[in-house]
């Protein structure tokens, strides 16, 4: 047995889900920890400081590819599961399971990161590529802030204008509803994937998974929300 | 509970054979005892059937107890009908009502092609235990009881695994035609035992592997077999397979 076919049999699929997933998550924890400081109420210094830091510090560039590559293999692994595991039952029933044991959105796993998948390209246009290839091309550059004798990007100003915007608001907060649901099964699921068999630890990670689900995507849907209210 | 009969309409899946097409018919029967099990209103029909001079319905059962995990229908859109932990066979009449509509069909899974109306081939179950399932032992004289020292909770949990009766119920209820709730049954059961030690790794990677070969999905951790389970097998032994099987991928030459 070779390491090839323990990751790609139908059980190593799913270890590669449930490692990118939990890799995403930690992701999301840094993310949204960072973003927090939009509420620094000191309108953006701190926020544009912490920024910089992840833009132009080695260790965050280099963990960057590592993310992307992550989403890379999730997104790919994800859609290819979702249709090989869909090919298997070639004639369907007349009646439908329906809910039993199982809840919608852990068997709407695919729509809900295509919806965040759809998300992720709008968020990227609108952050990543002006912040870290601004200039290049037709890419408008960030303005300028000085702190302390500094120069630094002025997301937070990128933040607000952007959102200034009721649609791109509303579609945010879509993206995070859907990030909820997808998290609210991923969390707990990535990890019985992994392994994780202990009644006990399983009971806490559906509970923790639960929280992290709800407190996550709603701290990221109030970013727009503050913006576009104006308190921030 | 009262007794009562009762007058049904049946919506039954007959296909002559694995290459035809097959398709719903309609069915009536009457004066249902309530007292009669699913199978048993089958076997009325299949009488009614035959007196027309038509052909009966074939279906699977074998001990009629709910033991031996031969029964396989899917009712109503339900593996085994709508009781928990239960199979067709132990599903009685009572669970329907006077006048009701009942729709069956067979496990539907591209691993389990049907042979026949309601009759499904579900000998891939029996090449993964093949690839696996079982220890090998020299036979003799019967070891004493107590050579082997195990934990309560361990048996327990073992005895648990073991009453998976191999009746497909999980890959028909899953929207992955996975197996994985009755694979992790049959490598959970062998796993937590001292008699499953020595060939703990290699039973795992092997049936895993078989089981891909014979075309289930993969988990995705939804639930739904473990809540059609006649046995009530938890989906905590699939994360024990998980387990099971990574130590083996990452530590087996
Ligand atoms: C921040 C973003 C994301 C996070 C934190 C995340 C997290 C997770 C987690 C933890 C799982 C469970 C893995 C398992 O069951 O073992 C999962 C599953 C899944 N994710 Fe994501 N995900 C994200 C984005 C996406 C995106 C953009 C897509 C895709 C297009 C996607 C598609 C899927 C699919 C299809 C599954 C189910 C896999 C399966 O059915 O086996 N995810 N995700
Ligand atoms: S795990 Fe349950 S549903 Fe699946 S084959 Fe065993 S007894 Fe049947
Ligand atoms: S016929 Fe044996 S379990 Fe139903």
């Amino acid at each position: 047995m070779t390491w090839k076919q323990v990751f790609t049999s139908s059980v190593g699929k799913k270890l590669v889900m449930g490692f990118t997933g939990i890799f995403l998550i930690l992701f999301l924890i840094v993310h949204v920890g960072l973003n927090a400081c939009i509420w620094a109420g000191d309108n953006g210094e701190m926020f544009n400081k912490a920024a910089h830091f992840m833009g132009a510090t080695v260790v965050p560039r280099v963990l960057e590819i590592g993310l992307f590559a992550g989403f890379f293999l999730h997104i790919i692994q994800g859609y290819m599961l979702a249709a090989q595991n869909k090919a298997k039952r070639p004639v369907g029933y007349a009646v439908n399971y329906g809910n039993r044991g199982s809840k919608w959105y852990s068997r709407s796993m695919g729509i809900l990161g295509s919806l965040i998948l759809l998300f992720l390209i709008m968020h990227v246009y609108h952050f990543w590529t002006p912040s870290r290839l601004g200039g290049i091309g037709n890419v408008h550059e960030l303005a300028a802030v000085e702190y302390n004798g500094r120069e630094y990007h002025n997301l937070f100003l990128e933040m607000k204008m952007v959102f200034e915007s009721p649609v791109v608001v509303i579609l945010y907060i879509v993206a995070c509803i859907s990030l909820a649901y997808h998290l609210a099964h991923g969390f707990q699921s990535a990890f019985r994937t992994i392994g994780v068999h202990n009644k006990r630890y399983n009971m806490m990670l559906t509970a923790l998974g639960n929280g992290f689900a709800i407190i996550v995507p709603l701290a990221f849907a109030m970013m727009p929300v503050s913006f576009y209210l104006g308190w921030v | 509970m009262e007794h009562y009969t009762m007058n049904l309409n049946l919506k039954v899946w007959r296909q002559k054979n694995n290459s035809s097409k097959g398709a719903f018919k309609l069915y009536r029967v009457e004066n249902i005892s309530s007292e009669m099990s699913f199978l048993e209103m089958f076997d009325v029909l299949n009488e009614q059937l035959i007196h027309d001079g038509e052909e009966p319905i074939a279906f699977d059962h074998d001990c009629r107890e709910g033991i031996c995990g031969t029964c396989s229908m899917y009712i109503n859109g339900k593996p085994h009908g709508p009781w928990q932990a239960n199979t067709t066979c132990q599903l009685h009449m009572r669970a329907f009502k006077d006048g009701d509509t009942i729709v069956v069909e067979p496990w539907r899974a591209g691993a389990f092609p049907v042979i026949k109306d309601l009759m499904v081939d579900r000998s891939a179950f029996d090449r993964i235990i093949q690839a696996g399932g079982y220890i090998s032992v020299n036979t003799g004289n019967a070891v004493d009881g107590n050579a082997l020292p195990i934990a309560k909770d361990k048996a327990d949990e073992s005895f648990a695994a073991a009453m998976c009766i191999g009746c497909g119920a999980c890959v028909a209820a899953c929207k992955n035609s996975s197996a994985m709730l009755f694979l992790s049954a049959k490598v959970s059961h062998l796993a937590l035992l001292p008699q499953g030690e020595p060939e703990r790794k290699s039973r795992v990677m092997n049936m895993v592997a078989q089981m891909d070969k014979e075309g289930f999905g993969s988990c995705t951790n939804t639930g739904a077999c473990e809540a059609t389970c006649p046995k009530e097998i938890s989906l905590t032994h699939i994360a024990r397979l998980n387990k099971e099987y990574i130590f083996a991928g990452v530590t087996e030459k």
